[in-house]
């Protein structure tokens, strides 16, 4: 195939990918979308195998199968709920394809490297690196193979920046001096390390927004792929993916009102020795789920608020079974889905939508929280943080200033929790201790089974005689 | 550093630009299905990986080309099902089926 077709089909792969995107502002039209990036893709591929310069087929015929296969089974095997690791670990494969295609082209060109190239090149494996092992990390965090807390120790900071510094330090002088290849390959080494340390303080709840940076590096270090091998398909994509992932860091940063520096530097939730022991001891009151199902089967309005623990007790379908029964006796019900609630962007969306929870249903904060003074029953599954009251006014706790769902404005609030651990950023909830506050400990998914059983045994309201 | 460089740079700054405007509009609910999406988008980077596998230069660049093609091809096609599979669970609701 000729350099000029080659050059329009990555043309029409670009337009594909922004009209793909385009497509997903809206659910009717993510699904067309996502088709019209599918065939980009294939258009680009296609036209790069049939190229000129690919003289052997075999390796790239082993490559092709080999990763067809793994991607094919994780995407049909794997349960939403490990969505977030599945995420992280591609991350990590865009990553080191990226990198090696900069290793191969610095040993097959590193005598006649100019500046420029050098540059991008630098930036593609420094970002290519450190995001394949911070990927890594953020896997075996999310998998919980790495202890999912933060990690910390003395001067971690200092020697993470003082690694940073070399690394730039390093890439500035190859810049200049190309021909340096113990040095390329020493900085590809420090990137590996640093993208490790980077992640070890890092706690889960602060993952959404690791996550999406991670997601912005390893498409910078594809469009950082494209200035070294001039192809500008590889840029704007590799520009797509990088701007994404940015958006989303500043989205999930902005809902839990930090900074990125704060976020990768603060290591919120580090567990600080002595400090639980001080609190005055409070009790809270525990309820039944017979208190609870009488007070749920009188509600007009019920507000869901997941969090992080309904995706661990795997309960989105009898979350969605028991509002099913309430919407059919007559009760309103809705979903309230604070922006960080889970592991990563979306999280609870998607685990509401694969138990069938239709979307308009989820609302977002600012389209719900007036609503909550109005609400019968706010009931929080498995979260903490997002509807901890300390962030509107506690100057000295790690959640002031973010924005919450005021759950503490509805008539009553139903607590499902496993225990009364604080949330990830060590805040004690007040909420829990309030008297309007039901708190009912237990595994979540068996707490509302049991709800259902009791509702469906009592009559709705309004057949009871009215007095 | 030469104009081509440049030029290329126009590219990346403008198709920055006119993804953040994209992707600014995609609403909260659909956030994981857009990072699923830009992840198998920027599988792109397989374009490069075929070359590197495929353009006999070296066994090291047949090698790393190999395992490169390997990575970005689980991304693509996994990136796309996967994608695939959270979208089509997305559904209004439908009061009078019931």
């Amino acid at each position: 195939m000729n350099d000029i077709l080659l050059s329009a089909a990555y043309l029409a792969a670009a337009i594909l990918f922004i009209l793909g995107l385009k497509g997903l502002n809206s659910p009717e039209t993510a699904r067309r979308g996502l088709l019209l990036a599918e065939i980009g893709m294939l258009l680009a591929v296609v036209g790069t195998l049939l190229h000129g310069e690919i003289i052997q087929y075999q390796w790239i015929l082993v490559g092709l199968v080999v990763g067809s296969t793994i991607g094919a089974l994780m995407a049909i095997f794997m349960p939403m709920t490990a969505m977030p690791q599945r995420i992280a670990i591609s991350h990590s494969f865009g990553a080191l394809a990226a990198t090696l295609v900069g290793i191969v082209e610095y040993y097959q060109r590193s005598l006649t490297i100019d500046h420029g190239t050098m540059a991008a090149l630098g930036f593609e494996v420094l970002f290519g690196s450190l995001t394949i092992t911070g990927s890594l990390m953020a896997f075996g965090k999310l998998q919980e193979l790495v202890k999912s807390a933060p990690i910390t120790y003395r001067f971690q900071n200092v020697s993470n920046i003082l690694l940073f510094v070399a690394m730039v330090g390093v890439f500035v002088f190859l810049i200049f001096s190309p021909g340096m290849s113990a040095f390329f390959y020493g900085m590809i080494a420090a990137g590996l390390v640093f993208g490790v340390l980077i992640v070890l303080p890092i706690g889960g709840a602060d993952m959404p927004v690791v996550l999406s940076l991670l997601n912005s590096y390893a498409g910078l270090a594809s469009a950082a792929t494209g200035l070294v091998i001039n192809n500008n398909v590889l840029l704007i994509a590799g520009a797509l993916d990088g701007t994404s992932g940015f958006f989303l860091s500043m989205m999930m940063s902005r809902a839990m009102n930090r900074s990125f520096t704060n976020v990768l530097f603060g290591a919120v939730g580090a567990v600080k020795p002595g400090a639980q022991t001080q609190e005055e001891v409070r009790t809270v009151t525990r309820y039944t789920p017979e208190d609870a199902a009488f007070i749920l089967g009188n509600a007009q309005s019920v507000m869901i608020i997941p969090g992080y623990g309904m995706a661990v007790a795997q309960a989105q379908h009898a979350v969605q079974e028991l509002a099913e029964l309430l919407m059919q006796r007559g009760t309103t019900v809705r979903y309230a889905i604070h922006p960080v609630a889970g592991r990563m962007p979306g999280h609870m969306n998607v685990l509401l939508a694969e138990a069938n929870v239709p979307y308009d249903l989820l609302y977002e904060p600012e389209q719900i929280n007036d609503d909550f003074s109005s609400t019968d029953v706010a009931l929080v599954i498995g979260a903490n943080d997002v509807v901890n009251p300390a962030a509107r006014y506690k100057k000295d706790s790690p959640l002031y200033g973010m924005p919450i769902l005021n759950a503490d404005q509805a008539q009553t609030v139903i607590v499902l929790k496993r225990s009364l651990s604080p949330g990830f950023a060590g805040e004690d909830n007040e909420l829990f201790y309030e008297k309007k506050t039901m708190m009912i400990f237990g595994d979540a998914k068996a707490t509302l089974t049991g709800l259902i059983q009791l509702l469906k045994k009592t009559a709705p309201a309004e057949s009871l005689p009215l007095s | 550093m030469n104009n081509m460089f440049f030029e290329s740079l126009y590219i990346l700054v403008l198709a920055g630009f006119v993804g953040f405007e994209v992707i600014r509009k995609v609403p909260p609910l659909l956030h994981t299905p857009l990072m699923s999406t830009t992840n198998a988008i920027s599988g792109i980077s397989l374009v490069g990986s075929l070359v590197a596998a495929g353009s006999g230069q070296s066994v090291v660049s047949t090698v790393l080309g190999t395992i490169a093609v390997t990575a970005a091809t689980i991304n693509v096609v996994g990136g796309f099902m996967i994608t695939d599979r959270m979208l089509k669970m997305f559904r209004r609701k439908e009061r009078k089926a019931r």
